[in-house]
């Protein structure tokens, strides 16, 4: 299960407008593609923003959600 | 690997015949192993087979002329897809790509009429399957006319949540923005929103249900 987001390098044109919204500021630019350097980071909202899903025109990155139901 | 007779089984199409009638219909079947997020039909293409799927998920759905996407379905394993096309010898109605690694069980047109011309049975079932597809479209159609997207969103989380009887694809905000037919950003807008109102909790990967009266209300608004 990914604790990050899901990067799909051939899809990145290397735009980094994800880096601009990453409020963790885990993403940066390796040979013009986007990667993720410190996962744990991501969730130190404890709450994925998915604000770099959001804003990726080539939708490049996913954050994928479990839905599931609280036990009472 | 080889069609399994257990599998047939637990597929709707197939409700009811007995092992000799499911043993003939295996030798009819074919197995397609898919990798994630390979596309296994194309909308408008001509259509060889029918499929199902035994394990994992596979995402049905249509993209419009500047790229948009419109998730008509996912399909979970025992469930059918491209059954349409197979049926009334037209194209592909929409596009069909694997979630994450799926196996398939694939029946040819030619050999899915020599199914029902052998096995009466299996066209009552049929019916049935085509007729609970028709149902699902006709509540999609309701929703993108008469829901707001907040509703909508609530809608995809409740039919989406692990309830313990099977795995449920992971989601997207572009996944669930494709099928409330709305933009990514209203995801999170309305994500928000039914958090601040009690209904759901956001905690890392995970979209907690916390109040699924609350959640169901919303969602019949």
């Amino acid at each position: 299960m990914a604790d990050s987001p899901v990067i799909e390098r051939e899809k990145c044109d290397g735009c980094g407008l994800c880096i601009d919204v990453c409020h963790c500021n885990i993403l940066v630019l390796v040979d013009n593609v986007i990667t993720v350097i410190e996962e744990k980071k991501c969730v130190s909202c404890n709450r994925w923003c998915a604000q770099c899903e959001m804003i990726c025109p080539t939708g490049a990155i996913t954050i994928p959600f479990d839905v599931v139901i609280e036990e009472r | 690997m080889a069609v399994q007779t257990e599998l047939l089984k637990a597929i709707p199409y197939f409700t009811g015949l007995n092992p000799e009638e499911l043993d003939s219909i295996k030798e009819l079947i074919f197995e397609k192993e898919v990798e994630r997020g390979e596309v296994i039909l194309l909308e408008d293409e001509p259509a060889d087979a029918l499929y199902f799927v035994t394990s994992g998920a596979v995402k049905v759905f249509k993209t419009s002329s500047d790229g948009k996407e419109q998730i008509l379905s996912f399909i979970l394993p025992g469930e059918s897809f491209n059954d349409v096309p197979v049926f009334d010898s037209g194209t592909n109605i929409a596009s069909a790509q694997a979630v994450g690694p799926v196996v398939l069980y694939g029946i040819r047109k030619n050999d899915l009429e020599v199914i029902l011309k052998n096995h009466p049975k299996v066209s009552l079932n049929v019916s049935r399957v085509l007729s609970q597809q028709i149902r699902g479209l006709v509540s999609l159609v309701e929703d993108l006319s008469f829901r707001h997207v907040i509703a909508r969103v609530a809608k995809i989380l409740l039919e989406y949540a692990s309830d313990g009887t099977g795995p449920k694809p992971r989601l997207t905000h572009q996944e669930m923005a494709a099928m409330a037919g709305t933009a990514r950003e209203m995801i999170g807008r309305s994500l928000k929103s039914l958090e601040d109102e009690g209904a759901i909790r956001l905690h890392r990967h995970r979209i907690v249900i916390t109040d699924k009266e609350a959640l169901r209300e919303i969602a019949e608004t």
